[in-house]
């Protein structure tokens, strides 16, 4: 009984402080639904920006130029870079590196499902970083502002890297969209087949997303997925036009009352689909990863033994 | 899903330095022992005339992994000079549940602040 007061008085004195704008560092004290919940986003977060360095790196090696080689590089380094500031954000929650690989690799914890598409032309590549990016950096800017301080923290490092990525990739479909037939026919196939698995990067809709009214109340999240959606859309609809390309949506259309873009019919059976494993690549990338961690087990035993033994040496002779 | 939390003590590794040797404690949760590379924290001098600041963590077998990992982690686009990196074991932070007693003396010594004092507007240079 008095374990419960307690409770309810330091979740008020924490609502209290969210409410307030105060940001939640790691040893204040917090629900441990809030925890959860932080832990489960921020590692599926993280666990997204590495598997999705595989559909990209798939074509560094074949990279049109040493220019478009050098940047794809540097993109895919980042992307490495931002699931560790991701994982680390994540350790101060209190759950290890090793436990949230371990989930990745099991299946338990999820990544974004876009990753489990192929990346069939070099076209995808400036398609994956208008849209795909795009997407992300619609999701990411609010959380710079999200109420866990890590996190928020994570997530500034991370837009302000993003932004190259979206324009290296819009770049590479405007060179597409002024070449030769052929191009041009290779950049409106990539835009039609990466159009709705970036529209469908938001999440469930509202009415089908239990936990968004937690996520807000907690402010994790500043605005729905439906709301994040429709301004995806509303600047894609235009930016589409410098390319003259466009998206493969016929209900797609300027409506002058609301003010935003109707767009048609989200595929959610796809979308479930792909979420539950069935994606055309998911299993490729999860055999991918953990193909990748067993076979670096033995540098990073190596490393450790290397250390160790630097360390008995330095003791001996200090002694 | 479940996440297996073990603790909440982050920033406070060195109040569970013993726990290598047992294996039990009440330690901060973020490396596992066996199975992770110790874990760091990075701080950043980002350029000559500031103070280092902290940046994240990062795991490293040791100190000099630790300094390359930082570069290639925290520093890709001319973030910083100077990295110091220290094992997050050996941190030891205040506690927030302590931040009343801690700071509030403060707050009713406003006399310590430069606009406590009622001094005429004339007064100049000072």
């Amino acid at each position: 009984m008095e374990t419960t007061q307690m409770n309810q008085s330091q979740e008020q004195y924490f609502q209290g402080k969210i409410d307030e704008e105060i940001r939640i560092e790691p040893r204040d004290w917090m629900p441990e639904k809030y925890r959860q919940t932080l832990v489960r986003q921020i590692s599926q977060h993280a666990h997204s920006e590495i598997v999705g360095m595989l559909p990209e790196g798939n074509w560094i090696t074949r990279a049109p130029s040493l220019r478009r080689k050098a940047t794809l590089i540097a993109k895919v380094q980042d992307e490495a870079g931002h699931g560790l500031y991701l994982y680390s954000a994540a350790e101060t929650l209190g759950t290890s590196r090793a436990e949230m690989i371990d989930q990745l690799h099991s299946g338990k914890a999820k990544y974004s499902s876009i990753f489990n598409y192929p990346t069939l032309s070099w076209a995808d590549i400036g398609a994956i970083g208008w849209l795909v990016d795009g997407a992300a950096i619609m999701n990411q800017v609010p959380l710079t502002r999200t109420s866990y301080g890590p996190y928020a923290r994570a997530m500034v490092r991370v837009c302000k890297e993003e932004s190259f990525h979206q324009r290296q990739g819009f770049e590479i479909l405007l060179t597409l969209s002024r070449g030769t037939e052929a191009q041009r026919a290779m950049c409106q196939d990539a835009i039609n087949r990466w159009w709705w698995p970036s529209v469908m990067m938001f999440g469930p809709s509202d009415d089908a997303s239990p936990h968004t009214a937690q996520s807000m109340k907690w402010k994790i999240k500043r605005f729905t997925n439906d709301e994040l959606r429709q301004k995806f859309v509303d600047v894609c609809a235009e930016q589409v036009k410098m390319l003259g390309m466009s998206l493969p949506d016929d209900n797609l259309k300027w409506n002058e009352e609301k003010g935003h873009y109707d767009f048609g019919t989200i595929d959610w059976q796809e979308f479930w689909n792909v979420v539950s494993g069935n994606g055309p690549c998911n299993r490729e990338r999860l055999a991918a990863r953990i193909k990748a961690h067993e076979e670096g087990a033995w540098v990073r035993d190596a490393a450790m033994a290397y250390a160790e033994k630097q360390r008995m040496k330095t003791e001996r002779s200090v002694a | 899903m479940k996440y297996y939390i073990k603790n909440q003590l982050y920033g406070d590794f060195g109040d569970r330095e013993g726990v290598k040797s047992s294996g039990t404690g009440m330690g901060g949760g973020f490396e596992d022992l066996t199975r992770d590379w110790p874990l760091w924290e990075v701080f950043i001098r980002s350029k000559q005339g500031l103070d280092h600041k902290h940046v994240g963590s990062l795991h490293a077998a040791d100190a000099q992994m630790a300094i390359e990992n930082a570069r290639d982690v925290y520093t890709r686009r001319q973030e910083g000079v100077s990295i110091w990196v220290v094992e997050s074991k050996y941190i030891h932070a205040s506690n927030p549940d302590d931040a009343e007693s801690l700071y509030d003396p403060a707050n009713d010594k406003v006399y310590r602040h430069p606009t406590f004092y009622d001094l005429p507007d004339e007064l100049k240079h000072m």
